[in-house]
């Protein structure tokens, strides 16, 4: 069975300065993988190469086998596949933002829903209730026909996971998606993404919640100036990290 | 002052009056619906990717809006012709006031545009929305709101301007107005009846679109 997810020699620059510098990286059917490192070595932007919201220069990325946003053409040239294509197949990821950006002018359910009919092509009844079925599964069926501005950081949040999963991704990419919330709104949002983990979806987080890095993660991925630096489970990088760098990170950093 | 005001002359021809603010409402109606869209358009071109579409977006809002609208009245309906496109008055004054409209309209778009957060247009790419679909879904319906009140107050203007078609002989309020005036020489009581008309209508387009304005609001 080919992975979910590959991603091999991906070298990114934005300008003269290169962020990526070469990653490899692999996710099989159920794995959760968290990026963790200082801000600016580049796990932002992984995340968003992986589902094309930036382009990337060198490298290749596979979503269940299937190269995604470029093409090789004559040569050693390669094009970027048009629109449509990119939006399908950035339909095949889930991501959920550090800063929500739930659509202000649409309820919960409606923005669930808006994929569903936009790009699933679903009638709209269906589209209702599988938007309810997933507002339900992270807890907000009770304020499906609220407003974002009516919601705290939180809901709002579990409000954009129900988005994303809802169009049933085979990876979820989520990209800080509690830094931007009030300390006590944290566990909340942890809970859904956790119970998405044990249900078996496949996912890439990047996170500054080490304790919920390690519990929650089957590979953790340290980056360090744009390069993978250091990479294994959450008990070999958290019980024993190798080298120094990821241990002056950890003993940095509040776990 | 010894004054003796006399208003009957202006009951007697209320229908004219009648007739000619109809006229200016259909007027201002039909060239702020084209201008919206033509503002639309100019809004997305200042802001493209595409430097030629940048340039000829930026060029067309910055010549409309250096030029008095009466010019650009009298440029359209006298010069135009000359030049083998010939409109009949109502047409002419329409396509003038919609290029106008649209010029001033596209200034408050693009920096209702501009004021959107860029994760909007993220979050639709994310859900596999392609960019027209995340333009007709999310970013214009959430730009509209934004900038309504701003828009109101280029409406009235708008629709004040109407009076302008005067000009080109388009029988509105002001045209109607003046031919009372002139063949009743009741001056003071002619403009005072038509300035109030015009207060008390912009009055009312104000209140209807704050009423809009709340209707449309986005709940917090």
């Amino acid at each position: 069975m080919s992975p979910i997810l590959n991603i091999s020699g991906l070298h990114k620059s934005f300008g003269q300065v290169e962020v990526l510098k070469g990653i490899d990286l692999t996710l099989q059917q159920g794995d959760v993988v968290s990026l963790i490192g200082s801000s600016g070595s580049g796990k932002t932007t992984l995340l968003r190469c992986v589902n094309l919201l930036e382009d990337f220069e060198q490298g290749e990325i596979e979503l269940v086998g299937e190269t995604i946003g470029y093409r090789e053409s004559s040569g050693s040239q390669r094009r970027r596949l048009p629109e449509r294509e990119i939006a399908r197949q950035r339909a095949m990821t889930g991501m959920a933002f550090q800063q929500f950006n739930l659509f202000p002018h649409m309820t919960a359910v409606q923005n669930v829903m808006l994929g569903l009919i936009k790009t699933k092509r679903m009638a709209k009844d269906e589209a209702r209730s599988v938007a309810e079925k997933w507002l339900e599964r992270v807890g907000m069926e009770a304020r499906r026909d609220h407003f974002p501005g009516q919601l705290s950081g939180g809901q709002q949040q579990r409000v954009a996971i129900a988005r994303a999963i809802a169009m049933n991704p085979q990876i979820m990419l989520f990209d800080e998606v509690t830094s931007a919330l009030d300390p006590e709104l944290v566990a909340e949002v942890l809970a859904v993404v956790r119970d998405l983990a044990n249900d078996g979806m496949t996912m890439l987080l990047v996170t500054h919640e080490m304790r919920f890095a390690r519990d929650v993660s089957t590979k953790v991925v340290f980056m360090h100036q744009g390069r993978i630096h250091e990479e294994g489970t959450s008990e070999e990088m958290f019980g024993a990290p190798k080298t120094e760098r990821l241990q002056g990170f950890l003993a940095n950093s509040q776990i | 002052m010894n004054y003796d005001f006399n208003f009957s002359v202006i009951w007697r021809n209320w229908d004219l009056l009648a007739q000619g603010l109809g006229l200016g409402l259909f007027l201002a109606i039909v060239s702020i619906a084209i201008g919206c869209g033509i503002g639309l358009l100019a809004a997305f071109g200042m802001l493209s990717r595409q430097k030629t579409l940048r340039w000829i977006a930026v060029a067309y809002v910055s010549a409309i809006r250096n030029t008095p609208i009466l010019v650009l009245i009298l440029f359209c309906y006298f010069a135009l012709p000359q030049l083998g496109i010939a409109l009949d008055k109502i047409s002419s004054f329409i396509f003038t006031l919609s290029i106008y409209a649209g010029a001033y309209l596209a200034e408050v778009f693009r920096s209702g545009l501009v004021a959107l957060p860029k994760g909007l247009r993220e979050a639709g790419l994310a859900i596999g929305l392609t960019e027209l679909k995340i333009k007709t879904n999310i970013i214009i319906p959430v730009m509209f709101r934004n900038v309504l009140p701003s828009l109101s107050n280029n409406f009235i203007s708008l629709f004040k301007d109407t009076s302008l078609a005067a000009a080109i002989a388009v029988p509105d309020l002001t045209f109607y107005a003046r031919k009372i005036n002139v063949e009743s020489f009741r001056v003071i009581e002619t403009w005072m009846v038509a300035s109030m008309i015009y207060v008390v209508v912009c009055y009312m387009i104000a209140s209807l679109l704050r009423r809009l304005e709340q209707r449309l609001a986005i709940p917090r």
